[in-house]
C-alpha cells in the first residue's frame, strides 16, 4: 500500500430505555416473554388505535442529554418515518427528524492518545420494531411485536472517531453515562444498546471526506471491532484499485465476518418524515429540566473523587469498579452495611471478577445481595470461617444468593476454636509423624507445613490455620 | 300500550328516549321498528354495510333492564343508531367500505361508540359510506353506492352518506358521522337532516379508522338541533386514548337550546358567493340571514380571504397524512391478503391494488408523491403554511362575528355518477366545508328547505374553536323560526 | 397541464405507496396527478416566507400517560384478524 489512510467513523447508537411500559402504550417492555404476548391494538398497528406519550421515555432522554452536553430542545415533536417491512406493524415508524430533543454534545472519551472530545450531533426518541423470526421449515417469516414500542434513543455522533479503539471508548463511556443515569442497562447482548457505524476512508492529511458506507446489525464491542476492520479494508482495496466507494447500507454478517449491501429496488429510502398528526408538541419546560438535573445521579468522575478521598483502596481498584454503576452500587452498599472497604473492594476485584469472566457475565448481571457479602466479610472477620471456606460460600453467594450464616451452618462449615480439640489433635499428629518433628527441630521450617496440613484434615478444613500452627509450635518448643 | 311502527318512527331521538323513559315504548319495539324500516327501505337506499339485528335485539333487552333498574338514565337510553363503518365496534364488521377491510372484525370499540352504548343507545348497524372516508358522494364504496332517500336518482352524499341517508329514511333515529372535509354537514344537507362537525379533539378520535389524522372528527347526524345536542353530549368527554383529546366543558352547548340571539353578531362571507354557487342555495342563505336577523342577531357581510385556497391546501395535507395512515393496511395483521404472490414487497402490492379503490389509490398516489424526497418542502409546507394563513383568517373573523353563515355545499344532492368522472370538479364542491376543518373549528348543517327539485338545501354555521354553543344557539333559534321540516317522499327522478 | 407526470414517477410513487397500477390505470394517475398538482400550484400565488408551517389547529401540547403496566396479554385477540397465523405469530413472506 502506497498511501496511508485514516478512517472517518461516525456512530448511531440506539438505546433501549429502561421505562416498565412501552413509548406510546401500556404494554409491558419486560424482556422475553411468548410472541405477542405484550401487545395491544396501539403497538400492533390496529385500525383506529392512537398513541400516547410515556412521559418517562422524555424524561429519560432529557437525562442523557443533560448528561452529554447537549441543548434540549425546548419545543419539540415526533415525525413519521414511512417504510414497509413486517416488523414495523404501521408501516411507519414514529420518530424525530425535524426537532429531536436534543442537540450539539459531546462526550470526553480516553484512549491510549490521551483525552478527545467526540461531538454529539442530535438524540433522538423513537420506537422499535418487532422481531421477525425466520421459519426455514415453514419456508416463511414469523413476527413477534412484544418489542414493537420499545422506546429507544438513537444518539447520533459527528464523525469525530478515527480508530476502533475510539469507536470502543466511545461506545464505554456512553454505556457507563446511561447506566449511571438508570436510563437503560445497555445490554448489548440483549439488544438494549445496539450501533450502526458509518464510516468511509481518506488519505492521512486530506481535509475532505471520502465516501461513507452505514453499516448496521452491529450488538457486541466484538462484532464491531470486526466490522470496523473489515469495511476500511475492503474501502481501502477499492480505492487502491481505482475504484470508487458507493454511498450504501451495508449489513454486518457476524458469522462469515464479512458485510453485504442491502440493495433492493423495492427500498426507495425515501422516508417521507412529517409531523405525526396524531402526537401533540412537547414544551419543555425549565422546571422540567431543573427537577430532571435535581435528580441526576452521581457520576462516574465525581465517584471516582469521592472514593479516593473516602475509601483506602488501590486507584486501579477505584476504576475498575466504577466502571459499572451495578459494581460500585454493589460496593457502596456492603461497605455502608459495615464491612471494610479494602476488604470488599478485594472479594469484587478478586473472586467477583474471577467469576465473571469465567462465566462469560457483565458486571450488570450480578444479583447476589451487598448485605450477603457483607455478612460473609464479617463471619471472616471474626474467624467464624477460614479463608477456604469463605471462598467456597462466595460462590454460593455469587450463583445463588445464599444466607452466609445459614449455609455455614446448615453444612458445618464453622472454624473449630476449641482449644481442647485443637491441642488433642496437634498431639495426635506429631505423635504419628516424628520424621516431620525432627525436621522442624533441626531447623526446617517448612517441615510445619505437613502437620498443619495433617492437623487441618482431622479437623475437616473447619480450622483456623494460624491457629492450628500456633498450637503445633508450641508443642514442638 | 304499544305504539304503531309509523308513529316510533316518527319521533326524534328525545322524543322517544322520553317515550321509552316513561315505558310508552319499549326499548325492544323502538328496535323492531327500526329494523323493519331497513327491511322495507334497504333494497332502495342501500345505506348499510352491516346490521347487527340479533344482537341489536338482544342489546335491546338488557337495556331495558338497565332503564328499569334505574342504572341508565340517558335521554338517549334504549334509543337506536347506526354508526358509520370507519368506527370500530368490538366484534362487529368494521369495513371502512373497503374490500381491504372486507373481513375486519374489531376487537376494541371507539371511544365514540363505547360511550354511547354505555348511554344505553343500541346500535343496530354499520353504514355505508365513501371507501376510507374519500369522497363526497358515497359511491367510491366498494359495496356499492347509498342513494338519497329524497330521490334515489341522487346521491346522499358523503363521505357519511350511510348514516345521513339512514337518519332521513327513519332506518335509525340519530347516527354517527365522521368529518374530514366535510363528510358530516354536506351529506346531512343533501339528506334534510341536521349534521355536525364539533370543534377539533373534543370527540375522541380513538378507534376511529383515520383518513386525514388532522382533520378527522366525529360527529352526530340528527333529525333535529336538539338531539343533536343531546348526542354531543354524550359523546364529547376528554379521552387518555387520543393525545389530541382536550377537555371541553359541555354546559354552555347543553344551555344553548332556549331560542335567544339577540345581539348575536353573524358575518356572511362575500367571497362564498363566486361562482359555481347555485342561485336557490344562495337565496336559502340569505333567508336564513333575514330570519336570524329578526330574532335580534346583527348580520354583516365581510370578506373572508383565502376561500379558493383551502381546497388545494387541503387535499395536499389529507392525502398526505392518508398515505401514511393506510401503510397499516399491508396483508400481515389483518384484513385482505392476496392469494398468490411472490415475495414480501409482491404482497404488499397485490394485496393494496386489489384492496383498495381507484379514488383511494389516487389519494395514496398523491400523499406519497408530496411527501417524497425534493417535494416535501413544495407542497407539504407549503400547504401547511397556507393552513396558517387560513386559521389567520378566521381568527380575524372570529374576533368580529359569533358565527359564520354560509352555504354548506355550492348545489343540492347531485345525479348518481355525475362526480365521479371528474376529481377535481368533485373536490370543488367541497368548498364551504373543507376551510373548518383546517382550522379545527366548529360546524353546523341545518336543513332550509328544497329546491325546485324537491332536493333538500342546507345551510352551514361555523363558529370558533370551542364555541360550538354559539352556533347550536344560532342553529337552534333558526330551526324554531323554521318550523317542521318535511320528511322525504322517496321516489326516483 | 404544467405538470408533466413521467412514467418512472409513477413508478417510483408506486415503489413509496406499494401499489401497483396496471398500464391503464398508470395512465390515469399521470392524468390525475399533473392535474391535482397544477391545482396545488395554484398556493404559490401567496407569499409564506414569513409564516411558520402549522401541523396542529390550536395548541394542545405535552400529553402524557405515566409509566404504568395497563395492559396484559391480549395476543388472542392480536391475532384475531390475522390472515395467517402460526405459533402466535403473524406469518409473512420470507425476508431476510
Amino acid at each position: 500500500m502506497s498511501k496511508q489512510y485514516e478512517m472517518v467513523i461516525g456512530l448511531e447508537v440506539h438505546v433501549e430505555l429502561a421505562t416498565k411500559t412501552k413509548i406510546f402504550c401500556g404494554c409491558s417492555t419486560a424482556f422475553g416473554g411468548e410472541p405477542n404476548t405484550h401487545t395491544c391494538p396501539v403497538c400492533t398497528g390496529m385500525p383506529g388505535s392512537l398513541p400516547v406519550l410515556n412521559k418517562q421515555v422524555l424524561e429519560y432522554a432529557i437525562a442523557v442529554g443533560l448528561a452529554t452536553n447537549c441543548e434540549i430542545t425546548r419545543n419539540c415533536k415526533f415525525d413519521r418515518k414511512n417504510y414497509f417491512y413486517p416488523d414495523n406493524p404501521q408501516n411507519y415508524q414514529i420518530s424525530q427528524l425535524y426537532l429531536p430533543i436534543c442537540r450539539n454534545g459531546h462526550v470526553d472519551i480516553e484512549t491510549e492518545n490521551g483525552i478527545k472530545s467526540v461531538r454529539i450531533h442530535e438524540i433522538h426518541m423513537e420506537e422499535d420494531a418487532g422481531k421477525l423470526i425466520h421459519d426455514d421449515w415453514y419456508d416463511a417469516s414469523l413476527v413477534d411485536y412484544n418489542r414493537s414500542g420499545v422506546p429507544l434513543i438513537e444518539i447520533v455522533s459527528e464523525p469525530d472517531m478515527r480508530s476502533a479503539e475510539e469507536v470502543i471508548a466511545y461506545l464505554e463511556t456512553l454505556r457507563n453515562t446511561i447506566q449511571y443515569l438508570g436510563a437503560s442497562d445497555c445490554k448489548l447482548n440483549e439488544g438494549s444498546m445496539r450501533a450502526d457505524v458509518n464510516l468511509s476512508v481518506r488519505e492521512v492529511g486530506s481535509e475532505t471526506f471520502g465516501t461513507r458506507t452505514e453499516m448496521k446489525n452491529l450488538n457486541s464491542f466484538h462484532s464491531i471491532m470486526h466490522a470496523i476492520k473489515g469495511e476500511s479494508e475492503r474501502q481501502i482495496d477499492l480505492l487502491e484499485s481505482g475504484e470508487s466507494v458507493i454511498q450504501e447500507t451495508r449489513r454486518w454478517d457476524d458469522t462469515k465476518e464479512c458485510s453485504y449491501a442491502m440493495r433492493s429496488k423495492e427500498d426507495a429510502q425515501d422516508y417521507r418524515y412529517f409531523p405525526d398528526p396524531d402526537l401533540v408538541p412537547i414544551s419543555v419546560s425549565d422546571e422540567l429540566i431543573e427537577s430532571i438535573l435535581a435528580k441526576q445521579p452521581e457520576m462516574r468522575l465525581e465517584k471516582k473523587k469521592r472514593y479516593k478521598e473516602e475509601f483506602d483502596i488501590p486507584e486501579y481498584d477505584i476504576n475498575i469498579i466504577t466502571n459499572s454503576k451495578h459494581l460500585a452500587d454493589l460496593f457502596e452498599e456492603t461497605v455502608s452495611l459495615g464491612a471494610q472497604p479494602k476488604k470488599v473492594s478485594n472479594w469484587i476485584m478478586g473472586e467477583t471478577l474471577k467469576l465473571l469472566k469465567e462465566k462469560e457475565m457483565d458486571p450488570e448481571d450480578i444479583s447476589f445481595s451487598a448485605s450477603h457479602l457483607a455478612d460473609l466479610i464479617k463471619m471472616t472477620d471474626a474467624k467464624e470461617i477460614n479463608s477456604t471456606v469463605a471462598k467456597e460460600v462466595f460462590e454460593k453467594i455469587f450463583f445463588e444468593d445464599v444466607d452466609p450464616k445459614a449455609y455455614v451452618e446448615e453444612k458445618g462449615l464453622k472454624t473449630e476454636n476449641n482449644e481442647d480439640l485443637l491441642l488433642e489433635v496437634a498431639k495426635r499428629v506429631i505423635e504419628a509423624n516424628p520424621q516431620s518433628v525432627t525436621d522442624y527441630k533441626s531447623g526446617k521450617e517448612k517441615a510445619i507445613g505437613f502437620l498443619v496440613g495433617q492437623s487441618m484434615r482431622e479437623l475437616k478444613g473447619k480450622a483456623d490455620p494460624v491457629a492450628v500452627t500456633e498450637m503445633l509450635k508450641k508443642l514442638m518448643s | 300500550m304499544s305504539k304503531l311502527k309509523n308513529e316510533i318512527l316518527s319521533m326524534t331521538a328525545l322524543e322517544l328516549g322520553s317515550a321509552i323513559s316513561s315505558k310508552e315504548v319499549s326499548v325492544r319495539e323502538a328496535v323492531e321498528a327500526s329494523l323493519s324500516q331497513v327491511e322495507a327501505r334497504e333494497a332502495d337506499i342501500h345505506s348499510f354495510v352491516t346490521l347487527d339485528a340479533e344482537n341489536a335485539l338482544r342489546r335491546a333487552d338488557e337495556v331495558q333492564q338497565k332503564i328499569l333498574s334505574g342504572e341508565i338514565t340517558s335521554p338517549l337510553a334504549g334509543v337506536p343508531v347506526a354508526i358509520k363503518d370507519n368506527m370500530c365496534t368490538k366484534g362487529l364488521l368494521t369495513t371502512c367500505s373497503s374490500k381491504i377491510l372486507g373481513n375486519f372484525v374489531p376487537t376494541y370499540s371507539s371511544t365514540a361508540v363505547e360511550r354511547l352504548e354505555k348511554a344505553g343507545a343500541v346500535v343496530i348497524g354499520k353504514t355505508n359510506m365513501d371507501e376510507f372516508a374519500m369522497g363526497s358522494t358515497s359511491e367510491t364504496s366498494a359495496f356499492g353506492p347509498t342513494k338519497n332517500p329524497w330521490n334515489t336518482g341522487h346521491v346522499p352524499g358523503g363521505s357519511s352518506g350511510g348514516s345521513a341517508a339512514a337518519v332521513a329514511a327513519d332506518e335509525c333515529f340519530f347516527a354517527l358521522g365522521s368529518d374530514t372535509g366535510g363528510s358530516i354537514r354536506q351529506p346531512a344537507s343533501y339528506c334534510g337532516i341536521v349534521g355536525m362537525k364539533p370543534t377539533y379533539g373534543t370527540v375522541s378520535r380513538y378507534g376511529l379508522i383515520a383518513y386525514g389524522s388532522s382533520l378527522d372528527q366525529i360527529g352526530p347526524l340528527s333529525k333535529n338541533v336538539s338531539d343533536c345536542v343531546a348526542v354531543l353530549s354524550e359523546i364529547i368527554a376528554h379521552d387518555e386514548k387520543d393525545s389530541t383529546s382536550v377537555d371541553y366543558d359541555i354546559t354552555a352547548l347543553k344551555n344553548a337550546l332556549d331560542g335567544d340571539v339577540k345581539g348575536m353578531k353573524i358575518g356572511v362571507p362575500r367571497d362564498y358567493f363566486g361562482e359555481g354557487l347555485d342561485p336557490e342555495v344562495a337565496s336559502a342563505v340569505k333567508e336564513v340571514a333575514k330570519k336570524l336577523e329578526s330574532a335580534g342577531a346583527v348580520v354583516e357581510e365581510f370578506d373572508l380571504s383565502l376561500v379558493d385556497y383551502a381546497i388545494p391546501t387541503y387535499y395536499t395535507i389529507a392525502a398526505a397524512e392518508a398515505s401514511s395512515n393506510l401503510e397499516r393496511f399491508d396483508g400481515i395483521k389483518y384484513g385482505y391478503r392476496t392469494k398468490e404472490y411472490a415475495g414480501l414487497h409482491d404482497m404488499y402490492k397485490k394485496t393494496r391494488s386489489e384492496g383498495f379503490g381507484p379514488e383511494v389509490k389516487r389519494r395514496i398516489m398523491l400523499g406519497s408523491f408530496v411527501l417524497s424526497s425534493g417535494y416535501y418542502d413544495a407542497y407539504y409546507l407549503k400547504a401547511l403554511r397556507v393552513k396558517a394563513l387560513i386559521k389567520k383568517a378566521f381568527d380575524d373573523a372570529f374576533a368580529k362575528y359569533d358565527a359564520i353563515l354560509g352555504p354548506v355545499a355550492p348545489t343540492t344532492a347531485p345525479r348518481l355518477g355525475d362526480s365521479l368522472s371528474d376529481p377535481i370538479k368533485m373536490y370543488l364542491g367541497d368548498i364551504y366545508t373543507i376551510s373548518v376543518n383546517l382550522a379545527g373549528l366548529p360546524g353546523i348543517s341545518v336543513p332550509f328547505g328544497v329546491d325546485s327539485k324537491g332536493l333538500p338545501i342546507g345551510v352551514q354555521l361555523i363558529g370558533d374553536c370551542f364555541k360550538d354553543d354559539r352556533i347550536v344557539r344560532l342553529a337552534y333559534a333558526y330551526e324554531q323560526m323554521r318550523g317542521e321540516f318535511p320528511t322525504p317522499k322517496g321516489g326516483i327522478e | 397541464m404544467k405538470n408533466i407526470i413521467d412514467d418512472a414517477t409513477i413508478e417510483y410513487v408506486g415503489i413509496l405507496a406499494k401499489l401497483s397500477l396496471t398500464e391503464e390505470e398508470a395512465e390515469q394517475a399521470k392524468t390525475d396527478m399533473g392535474k391535482m398538482l397544477d391545482y396545488i400550484d395554484k398556493l404559490g400565488e401567496l407569499d409564506t416566507s414569513n409564516v411558520e408551517p402549522m401541523s396542529h389547529a390550536f395548541k394542545v401540547q405535552n400529553v402524557f400517560r405515566e409509566d404504568v403496566v395497563s395492559n396484559g396479554d391480549d395476543r388472542e385477540n392480536i391475532l384475531k384478524n390475522a390472515p395467517e397465523e402460526k405459533d402466535g405469530m403473524f406469518v409473512v413472506p420470507k425476508t431476510f
